[in-house]
């Protein structure tokens, strides 16, 4: 009785989870303008609109570029930080960590404005330097973590022999330390891919018109029109991000990659 | 292994992100003690008067208003996500347990926009529960749930719950079981292991999450203001509104460093908490 009932609740809370996007993909197929429960029929008209809007066609260049920079430059610094926080020993390791975490807890605004007043200042708000750097410091926790994780499960007794049989200590890193972490460091940049593709508001403060990302451009469009095309992308990224989180636990294993430990 | 030159290559890269997070936080607070010269990006000399202006009611209410929403959105979203955490933890079947992860945590990866635009089809007034209670003769018009702080809460909910249940999931890991059988043994319900054992042992862990969930919830921007839509302001849409609408930077600099404060002080005011219960815990 008791277990039927706290299944029951289980799937109350799942329900509300999952209604936004079963409400989304309903709204991007139907025909109409205005919305209509159960859809009136089935229509694609509003994906071929997405894809034909220049807007949207623009800002999906622009994610696509900074997602890109920004996610493997953080995967190659995560690995950096989090190699220095664990293997080493050193005055300001603890601040040094606390400043890489800090984006976590820093409210997106404050970091969007603070990124806004510092281009301002250098004269570089108008390309994607900025942006990128802000999608690093933003995004860089999760990969750092990532990375971390698989570094503790690394068995040191594999470092150690190769030190013993010879290796030098950039060997023992390229070659045996580095290969271990490589699904700690992938699993991390998909995060932090997807991280960056979808951030919205330190981005609203850091793009212009001309290097606005795909979150950017939708709120826009929300903000002019009503009509579901937004519907029709948000089931596209909706849809993608679920199998991306399929394959990356079918793969690498979500809650190794998210470090939520089970017994 | 401890080779310097190794460290020397990682930490670099290390240290300019670790600046560029301190020049963007400096930027702001320095900023919030520049005068405003209206009409213009330029700002004046040093002044104190950005801090007095936001205990003007215009701004005072707003971040009394936002206090209050990530409150509330930080206990309901407790309440919710703790049954999810402890399910995902404890149930036996490994399919059971990817469901509810990937069910779970993927609205964390869609992003602010998708999942507030999906919470405005769903809470409008042609929207998918008024469609719903209108066909079903429950009311006869739409109940208003956007523009309202109920409206804003809900979504800022669903928004928060899987970075909750993965923080709650890993203190229902790491309780020691033995506690929870030696309670049962001893003719202790269920529910009476689950609230006399298991809520105190992941407490560190509820309170940690609470106030992460609350500090989080201030950095909100697109759901009080699509969701808000005005009528429902939080600091954040304050900051876009003075920042990047009236250029007012320095008051919109005094709001990102209040909320900056608020959302880095209750954490650090929590954290020896946290740790004494941590403590309790390790020493049963």
């Amino acid at each position: 009785m008791g277990k039927f009932l706290f299944w029951t609740l289980i799937t109350v809370i799942l329900v509300f989870l999952t209604v936004p996007a079963v409400v989304v993909i309903m709204s991007s197929v139907n025909p109409t303008e205005t919305l209509a429960f159960p859809p009136k029929g089935f229509s694609l008209h509003w994906y071929a609109r997405a894809f034909t809007y220049q807007d949207f066609r623009d800002s999906f260049y622009n994610g696509m570029v900074v997602t890109l920079f920004a996610s493997t430059i953080a995967s190659v610094i995560g690995v950096a930080a989090a190699y220095v926080t664990h293997r080493y020993n050193f005055r300001g390791r603890r601040l040094l960590e606390f400043l890489l975490a800090a984006p976590l807890i820093i409210p997106r605004f404050t970091t969007g404005f603070g990124f806004l007043l510092v281009g301002a200042g250098l004269g570089i708000n108008n390309g994607y330097t900025i942006v990128i750097i802000t999608h690093i410091v933003l995004v860089l926790p999760f990969v750092t973590r990532s990375v971390y994780v698989s570094l503790v499960n690394v068995d040191r007794t594999l470092e150690r022999s190769a030190a013993n049989l010879g290796a030098s200590p950039v060997t023992v890193l390229l070659r045996i330390t580095l290969p271990l972490l490589t699904p700690g460091i992938v699993g991390g940049w998909i995060i932090a891919a997807i991280l960056s593709f979808t951030e919205f508001t330190a981005s609203l403060f850091v793009t212009s018109y001309a290097t606005q990302t795909l979150p950017v451009a939708m709120y826009t469009y929300v903000r002019e029109y009503t009509d579901p095309t937004i519907a029709a992308i948000s089931a596209l990224l909706i849809i993608s991000t679920t199998l991306g989180m399929f394959i990356v636990d079918r793969t690498l294993g979500l809650k190794r990659v998210l470090a939520i430990e089970s017994h | 292994m401890n080779d310097r030159r190794i460290w020397w290559f990682f930490i670099v890269p290390c240290m300019l992100v670790a600046v560029a997070v301190v020049m963007s936080l400096a930027a702001v607070f320095q900023y919030s003690f520049r005068e405003f010269v209206p009409g213009s990006l330029e700002t004046g000399g040093f002044t104190l008067d950005n801090f007095y202006s936001i205990g003007r009611p215009v701004y005072f209410l707003v971040i009394l208003d936002t206090l209050l929403i990530s409150f509330l959105t930080a206990v309901f979203c407790l309440l919710l996500s703790y049954p999810v955490a402890y399910a995902l933890v404890r149930t036996q079947s490994e399919w059971v347990r990817t469901l509810l992860v990937i069910l779970s945590i993927t609205p964390l990866f869609t992003g602010e926009i998708v999942r507030t635009y999906a919470w405005m089809l769903v809470l409008g007034s042609d929207g998918f529960i008024n469609s719903t209670l209108m066909a079903l003769g429950i009311v006869s018009r739409p109940v208003q749930f956007m523009y309202t702080k109920f409206g804003v809460i809900v979504a800022l909910v669903h928004f928060s719950m899987p970075v909750m249940i993965i923080m709650l999931a890993t203190a229902v890991s790491h309780v020691n079981r033995d506690f929870e059988k030696a309670a049962a043994n001893l003719g202790a319900a269920p529910l009476t292991v689950f609230w006399r054992v298991t809520v105190p042992l992941t407490m560190a862990g509820i309170v940690a999450s609470t106030v992460v969930i609350f500090a989080w919830t201030m950095s909100a921007f697109a759901t009080p203001q699509l969701i808000g839509g005005g009528k429902v302001l939080m600091i954040s849409n304050l900051v876009y509104l003075q920042g990047l609408s009236s250029f007012n930077f320095p008051i919109a600099a005094v709001l990102s460093a209040v909320a900056f404060i608020v959302a880095v002080g209750s954490l650090a005011l929590v954290q020896p908490f946290v740790t004494r219960l941590e403590r309790r815990v390790a020493e049963q």
